[in-house]
């Protein structure tokens, strides 16, 4: 956990993680003419909406044989109804192969969102991975929040990986909290919370009562120690200020 | 079928073989037919407490290799007629428990018995896991001071995590505190964690509260569950505690300090 970013002048760029919602078409067979019927259709329904938006192509439920899949048809026909086909999830080998070959980057997972509950972590938010069953052919994604409403006990780990991490119970001493985004916890904090762990520095940390071993957003961190002066034990939320972890009382945010 | 109770705790020298005594005896003398094995392979206890060391012929780990019966190593309790003892090994390791083995037991119990009462070994490594993966509810014996609640805390994660009923996706483990060697003058001293404390940290209902006593440690030395001396406070205690873990209703004793009378003072110089 290192606590500052090296930045040099020199440097052209700066790698930052985001993230972003993207809408995924979910294929079920491709033929052309067809194809393009429906998208017109669908175009028709919300012309601003889908006027120079990006797209991935969704595989999972594709049932028409990989040899009919041209990707170049399938660009140009977005192209021409102002789509912009960036990426494919592939669900086998060919499929990928066939998107490399369309210059499309390839993107993991499908649409039902892989639990990533790391050991001993109950997941209990089954509603955050509903099951798309009968999914609509054009469907918006954002990362969704990762609820918990079980207490989150000693030597257990609860992972958000790209979204928020809400915990409606107590975090107990031992236990430890990380997620992409922010941290909510309606109970007392007395585990670690770290927040923007891929490194968002706009992450924060809202609890309802400070009483964290560590708290941590985007590898900036402090331990309890530090914490004793700050309102512990009361509600507060902790953000990085010119990468200083400072902790505000909630009712003065 | 039968019930499966677990009475575990994490740390160790918390109560957890003396509980288990106790419980078994109380629902056995309610006429519930009720066997109580102890999992602490290597460090046998249980038999001490129930007073049954001298009949030990076989064990938990002679019946899980087939060396044996389960006729054969129950051993019957002298002073309740429904209640019944399966001894650890004392000779082996906790590895000699498998956890088809403990199924396999477990799953012949319950055809005749009413509820199965493990004693967990301390600890939350394989003895403690065996102890508590088939249990349908959960006796969390709990010392109130700060390291016996978290490691309550510890376990309760894994009951939540690695027991069959969350593997199965089952509903929960039903879980309950039981807080032993509780002193309300310590307490009033600020020497000891409050019920109130423990049970705002662990969030779990409160099963009984068992009075710090010298009758525990006599009762135990003469090889006689507590429950048994039914004139103490700890004695009455678990006899709330198994009340109320059969679903009666009993308001919560001994958690406040007996204020010593005008006269007591006078007499007895306190």
């Amino acid at each position: 956990m290192n606590t500052t970013a090296t930045t040099s002048a020199e440097q052209s760029f700066q790698l930052k993680s985001a993230s972003v919602s993207l809408t995924a078409l979910e294929l079920y067979y491709f033929e052309n003419a067809q194809f393009e019927a429906d998208l017109r259709d669908k175009i028709s329904q919300a012309p601003g909406f889908f006027k120079d938006i990006p797209l991935i192509i969704s595989l999972d439920k594709y049932q028409g044989p990989d040899r009919e899949l041209d990707f170049f048809k399938i660009i140009g026909t977005c192209r021409r109804h102002n789509i912009h086909v960036i990426g494919v999830r592939a669900a086998n080998d060919d499929q990928r192969r066939l998107a490399r070959g369309a210059s499309l980057a390839l993107l993991p997972g499908g649409t039902v969102k892989e639990k990533p509950a790391p050991a001993e972590a109950p997941d209990t938010a089954p509603a955050t991975t509903a099951d798309s069953a009968p999914a609509p052919e054009i469907a918006s994604e954002a990362a969704p929040a990762k609820i918990i409403s079980q207490t989150v006990r000693s030597g257990q780990q609860v992972y958000a990986p790209e979204g928020d991490l809400v915990i409606l119970a107590p975090v107990q001493a031992g236990a430890e909290v990380l997620a992409a985004g922010n941290i909510h916890v309606y109970g007392p904090l007395r585990g670690r919370a770290l927040a923007g762990i891929h490194g968002a520095e706009s992450a924060r940390i809202f609890c309802q009562s400070l009483e964290a071993e560590l708290v941590s957003i985007a590898g900036h961190y402090k331990i309890s120690e530090d914490l004793q002066d700050a309102g512990w034990k009361s509600p507060m939320q902790i953000q990085l200020r010119d990468d200083v972890l400072v902790a505000a009382p909630l009712d003065r945010a | 079928m039968a019930k499966i109770i677990v009475v575990t705790s994490g740390k160790g020298g918390v109560g957890k073989t003396t509980t288990s005594a106790s419980i078994s005896t109380g629902l056995a003398k309610r006429g519930h037919k009720t066997v109580v094995i102890d999992f602490d392979v290597g460090l046998r206890n249980l038999d001490l407490i129930m007073n049954c060391e001298r009949r030990v012929v076989y064990d938990f780990v002679n019946v899980i290799q087939g060396d044996a019966t389960l006729n054969q190593a129950l051993i019957k309790d002298k002073r309740v007629d429904t209640l019944y003892i399966l001894p650890a090994s004392q000779t082996r390791e906790k590895e000699a428990l498998t956890r088809d083995g403990v199924e396999k037991v477990i799953n012949e119990l319950s055809e005749t018995f009413d509820y199965i009462v493990c004693d967990s070994p301390a600890g939350i490594e394989h003895g403690a896991q065996m102890a508590l993966y088939y249990a349908d509810e959960a006796v969390v014996v709990t010392n109130p001071e700060v390291s016996s609640v978290r490691d309550s805390d510890r376990i309760l994660g894994i009951l939540q995590s690695k027991s069959r009923r969350a593997e199965m996706g089952q509903d929960p483990v039903k879980e309950h505190l039981l807080l032993t060697r509780y002193n309300p003058e310590r307490v009033e001293r600020g020497e000891m964690l409050s019920v109130q404390d423990v049970e705002e940290i662990l969030a779990i209902p409160l099963l009984g509260v068992i009075p710090e006593s010298q009758v525990v440690l006599n009762a135990s030395n003469q090889g006689l569950p507590v429950i048994l001396e039914e004139q103490s406070d700890a004695g009455q205690a678990y006899d709330d505690a198994v009340a109320r873990l059969l679903g009666e209703e009993r308001e919560h004793r001994f958690m406040t300090a007996q204020k010593k009378g005008f006269f007591s003072r006078m007499f007895k110089g306190g």
